[in-house]
C-alpha cells in the first residue's frame, strides 16, 4: 500500500499492466518523453521504451483508428486523448468503428482498446477544456464507459479496462487528479494522502467494470451520482445532516441498475447528480430506469442536479458548476415532498 | 543472425533534448534572394520548386535582396516594427499577468511575430481571418484595441466573449477576424468554406487561416487543402512551423520527410517555404499568395519556418523536453532584431528611435492594463452579471434554460 493521487495511480496501473503484458501500449499526444500533460503517463517511456509508449502526432481520428488497429493485431492499446473535449474527431471511428467490430464480423474480430480522457470542469478550461460528455458513450451500444471517483477505483478500474475483451471510455475527472473536491472553490484543495480512498495497493488488482458502490449507506434517501460530484453529494449530506445513501456508480454503461434499485426501494426518495449538462444527460437514463423499476416505492419526485444547459464558461464556473448548494435543495426538496 | 530485412517501427526523435548542445543542422535554408519568383498565375506543377526552397529576402548584412523584395517604403517597414514591438510587450505584460494570478491562462507568440504582422499587412481590411491561438498579431496589425484584448483575457464586464472563453480566444467581427477555437484546425477548412462563399458571391476578397505544424496532422487540415483545391477558393492556407507542439517536436507531424509546404503539391496547390522571421520574405509571399486568389488562380499554402521561443502557454515548463538555450542558436533569428537592424542599415533607423519606440509601446500597454482593469478582473469587480450565462445558447432563451436562470438567482440569493 502506498499514497498515490489519482495520476499516480493511473500511472501505477499501465506500468503494472505494461510489466504484466508486453501487448500492452500507450499512445497519445505527448504521453511519451514528456509523459502527459497531466504527468499521467510519467516515466513509462523510459521504463518501457519507445515502441510501447508513443507520442502520436495531433490527430484524436488517428490515434484511436491505429489502436483499434493494433488490438486487431492482439496488442492492447491504451489511447490517451489529451482532454475529453477533443474526443469528438475521434468520434466517428470510436462510434462507427470500435464500438460495432465484435457485432459486425459476428464476434470474430474484437478490439479491446482502453481510451483514457480527462473529463470535467474546475481547473478554469473554459468552453473547451471542461466537458463531460460520457452520456454521448453511454448511448453508444458496445462501448463500455468509466469513471472513477478516487484513486483506488481508478487504479482497479484502468486496469479491468486494459484487461477487458472490449472497448472501454475511460474518463478521468481532472478536478480529482489532486485531491478530492467538496465543489467549495474558496476552500483549499486536501490531498488524495488523508484519505482512505488514496490509500492504493501498488501491484495488480481489479476494481469490477460494471458495478457501483454503496460509499455511504443510509435510509433516508437515495443519491445515484458518479465523479467529482460524490464528493460534492457526500458533503451536502453531511453538512444537512441527512441520513443518505450515496451510490457511485463508477461505470456509466453498463449500468448497475439492481443497486439503484434495491437502494430506492429501501429509501423510496432519490437523486440523481452529475456535472455534464442536464439536458438528455445520463442522468435522464437513471431516472428512467428507477421509474421503471421503483414507481411503487417512491415517495417524492425524484430530483435531478446537473450542469446548466449551456456551454461550460469560463468566468461562471461555479455558478455553472452544481455545487452544494443546488445538491441540497434537491435533497431537501425531496424530503420535503409527500 | 537474419540477412533478411524486416519491418522495424521508426520513431522520430527531436535533434537535442535538455542538457544537450541545440542542433539545428537540419533545417535547410536558402540563400537570401536565391528563390525565383514565378508570376502568380504560373501553374503548379511549373512552380513546385517553391515547397523545397526557402524564400529569403534579408541578407546577412541585413540588405533586402533577389527577387522577392517587396520594396516596401521605410514608413511601413517602421509600422510592421511598431506592431511586432508592440505585440512582443503586450505578450510579455500579460505573461507576467498570468503569473500574478490577474489571468488565468495566456499564450505568447514570441519569436513568431513576423507571421500575424507581416502576413496581415500584406492582406486588406476586407480579407477575412482565420486565426489560432498564436496569432494576436493580427488583432494589433488590424488595429483592435488594446483594451478589447485586455478585456477578454480578464472575462471582465467589457469582454467580448462575456467570460465564456479561455484567454487568447478572442474575435473582432469589424475587423473581419473570426473567433477561436479550442480544438486545434477546425478553422482552417471553414476559411476554404469563407473564400468559396466570396467566390460564389464574386467577391474580391479572400480568406486566410493559420495552423501550427502539429495541427497538420488533424483531419481538418487534409479537408481544408482538398477543398481549397477541388474549388479553386481564394484562401491562403498557412502552416506556422514553429518547430514544437507542446512537447512534440514537428517531425512527429510529419515534418521529417518532406516539409510541409510539400504538402500543397501532393493536393494539386502550390506549396511555398519561406523564412518565417524574415519579415520582408514573409510580407512577399503573403503579397503572391493574395495576387493568385484574387485573380482566380486559387488556393496557396504557405509554411512559415519560425520558433517558438516561449512556453506552449503558462500551462508548460519546456526546459523538460527541449535544451534551455535553444532559442538563442536558431538559424533564422529574431524577426524584430532583423528588421530593425534592415531599418538601421537603409539608414532609416537607430537605437535612440528604436529605445523610444520600445518606452511609447510599454507606456501605451501599461495605460490599457490600468484602464482594462477598472472594468474587473476575476477576482475583483465590476463583474459580468452570471445572468448572461443564459444568453446566446440560441438565439431566444428556452424555457430550460430560463428555468435554470431562475434557479441559479436563487442559489445566489441565499447566504
Ligand atoms: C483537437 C485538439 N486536440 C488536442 C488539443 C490540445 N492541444 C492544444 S495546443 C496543442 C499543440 C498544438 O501545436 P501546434 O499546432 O504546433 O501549434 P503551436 O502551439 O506550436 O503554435 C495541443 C496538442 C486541442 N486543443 N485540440
Amino acid at each position: 500500500m502506498s499514497h498515490m493521487n489519482m495520476i499516480q495511480a493511473l500511472n501505477s496501473a499501465m506500468d503494472v499492466m505494461m510489466a504484466r503484458d508486453p501487448g500492452v501500449v500507450v499512445l497519445g499526444e505527448d504521453v511519451g518523453y514528456f509523459g502527459g500533460v497531466f504527468r499521467t503517463t510519467d516515466g513509462l517511456q523510459r521504463k518501457y521504451g519507445e515502441h510501447r509508449v508513443l507520442d502520436t502526432p495531433i490527430t484524436e481520428g488517428g490515434i484511436v483508428a491505429a489502436a483499434i488497429g493494433m488490438a486487431v493485431n492482439g496488442l492492447r492499446p491504451v489511447a490517451e486523448i489529451q482532454f475529453a473535449d477533443y474526443i469528438y474527431p475521434a468520434y466517428d471511428q470510436i462510434v462507427s468503428e470500435l464500438a460495432r467490430i465484435r457485432y459486425r464480423t459476428g464476434g470474430e474480430f474484437a478490439a479491446p482498446v482502453t481510451i483514457r480522457t480527462p473529463c470535467g470542469g474546475g481547473i478554469r478550461g473554459g468552453q473547451t477544456h471542461s466537458q463531460s460528455p460520457e452520456a454521448l458513450f453511454a448511448h453508444i451500444c458496445g462501448l463500455k464507459v468509466v469513471m472513477p471517483s478516487n484513486p483506488y477505483d481508478a487504479k482497479g478500474l484502468l486496469i479491468s479496462a486494459i484487461e477487458d475483451e472490449d472497448p472501454v471510455v475511460f474518463f478521468e475527472p481532472k478536478r480529482l487528479y489532486n485531491g478530492p473536491f467538496d465543489g467549495d472553490p474558496d476552500k483549499p484543495a486536501t490531498a488524495w494522502s488523508s484519505h482512505p480512498r488514496g490509500n492504493v495497493p501498488e501491484g495488480h488488482y481489479r476494481v469490477p467494470i460494471g458495478l457501483a458502490e454503496i460509499i455511504r449507506p443510509g435510509g433516508q434517501v437515495t443519491i445515484v451520482t458518479y465523479g467529482t460530484m460524490v464528493h460534492v453529494c457526500l458533503a451536502s449530506a453531511r453538512g444537512l445532516g441527512v441520513d443518505a445513501e450515496i451510490i457511485d456508480l463508477r461505470t456509466i454503461a453498463p449500468l448497475d441498475v439492481e443497486t439503484i434499485a434495491a437502494s430506492v426501494k429501501k429509501t423510496g426518495r432519490c437523486i440523481v447528480a452529475h456535472e455534464a449538462t442536464r439536458f438528455a444527460g445520463f442522468g435522464a437514463e437513471i431516472l428512467a430506469s428507477i421509474q421503471e423499476d421503483c414507481f411503487w416505492h417512491l415517495e417524492a419526485p425524484i430530483q435531478r442536479v446537473a450542469g446548466w444547459d449551456t456551454p461550460y464558461p469560463h468566468a461562471f464556473e461555479w455558478e455553472y458548476f452544481p455545487g452544494q448548494a443546488r445538491v441540497s435543495a434537491a435533497i431537501k426538496a425531496t424530503l420535503e415532498a409527500s | 543472425m537474419s540477412s533478411i530485412p524486416r519491418s522495424r517501427l521508426h520513431v522520430p526523435r527531436p535533434p537535442a533534448r535538455p542538457g544537450e548542445a541545440p542542433d539545428f543542422s537540419y533545417v535547410v535554408l536558402s540563400p537570401a534572394g536565391a528563390v525565383e519568383r514565378p508570376d502568380p498565375n504560373a501553374p503548379t506543377s511549373q512552380i513546385e520548386y517553391l515547397a523545397d526552397s526557402m524564400v529569403r529576402v534579408l541578407d546577412d548584412d541585413h540588405r533586402a535582396v533577389g527577387p522577392w523584395n517587396p520594396h516596401l517604403a521605410p514608413s511601413d517597414l517602421e509600422l510592421g516594427l511598431r506592431h511586432m514591438l508592440l505585440t512582443r510587450i503586450f505578450d510579455d505584460r500579460m505573461h507576467r499577468a498570468q503569473r500574478q494570478g490577474k489571468i488565468t491562462f495566456y499564450i505568447k507568440s514570441t519569436g513568431e511575430e513576423a507571421v500575424s504582422v507581416a502576413q496581415c499587412m500584406a492582406l486588406r481590411p476586407g480579407d477575412m481571418l482565420f486565426p489560432s491561438y498564436r496569432n494576436q498579431g493580427l488583432h494589433i496589425t488590424r488595429g483592435r484595441k488594446l483594451v478589447d484584448l485586455m478585456c477578454q483575457l480578464l472575462s471582465n464586464t467589457r469582454d467580448m466573449c462575456k467570460g465564456r472563453q479561455l484567454p487568447v480566444m478572442y474575435h473582432w467581427r469589424e475587423g473581419r477576424l473570426f473567433s477561436i477555437s479550442g480544438n486545434l484546425a477546425t478553422q482552417f477548412p471553414q476559411a476554404v468554406g469563407w473564400a468559396m462563399a466570396a467566390a460564389i458571391k464574386n467577391e474580391d476578397h479572400v480568406a486566410a487561416s493559420w495552423v501550427g505544424d502539429g495541427s497538420t496532422a488533424e483531419a481538418d487540415f487534409h479537408n481544408a487543402l482538398l477543398f481549397a483545391e477541388v474549388y479553386k477558393a481564394p484562401v491562403i492556407l498557412n502552416v506556422v512551423n514553429n518547430q514544437w507542439a507542446i512537447s512534440t517536436f514537428q517531425t512527429f507531424a510529419g515534418g521529417e520527410q518532406r516539409c510541409f509546404a510539400a504538402r500543397g503539391p501532393g493536393y494539386g496547390l502550390p506549396g511555398i517555404r519561406v523564412d518565417g522571421n524574415d519579415f520582408l520574405a514573409v510580407y512577399a509571399v503573403t503579397q503572391w499568395a493574395a495576387a493568385r486568389a484574387r485573380t482566380g488562380a486559387g488556393p496557396t499554402l504557405i509554411e512559415l519556418v519560425t520558433y517558438r521561443a516561449a512556453p506552449h502557454s503558462t500551462s508548460d515548463d519546456p526546459s523538460r523536453y527541449r535544451p534551455k538555450d535553444d532559442w538563442e542558436h536558431w538559424p533564422l533569428g529574431d524577426p524584430i532584431e532583423r528588421l530593425k537592424s534592415h531599418l538601421i542599415a537603409l539608414d532609416a533607423w537607430s537605437e535612440e528611435r528604436e529605445s523610444l519606440l520600445i518606452r511609447q509601446c510599454e507606456e501605451e500597454v501599461a495605460a490599457a492594463w490600468r484602464e482594462a482593469t477598472t472594468y474587473g478582473t476575476l477576482s475583483d469587480g465590476p463583474q459580468l452579471d452570471p445572468d448572461t450565462m443564459f444568453d446566446d445558447v440560441l438565439k431566444e432563451r428556452t424555457s430550460n434554460l430560463e428555468r435554470q436562470r431562475r434557479q441559479l438567482a436563487q442559489e445566489r440569493a441565499k447566504p
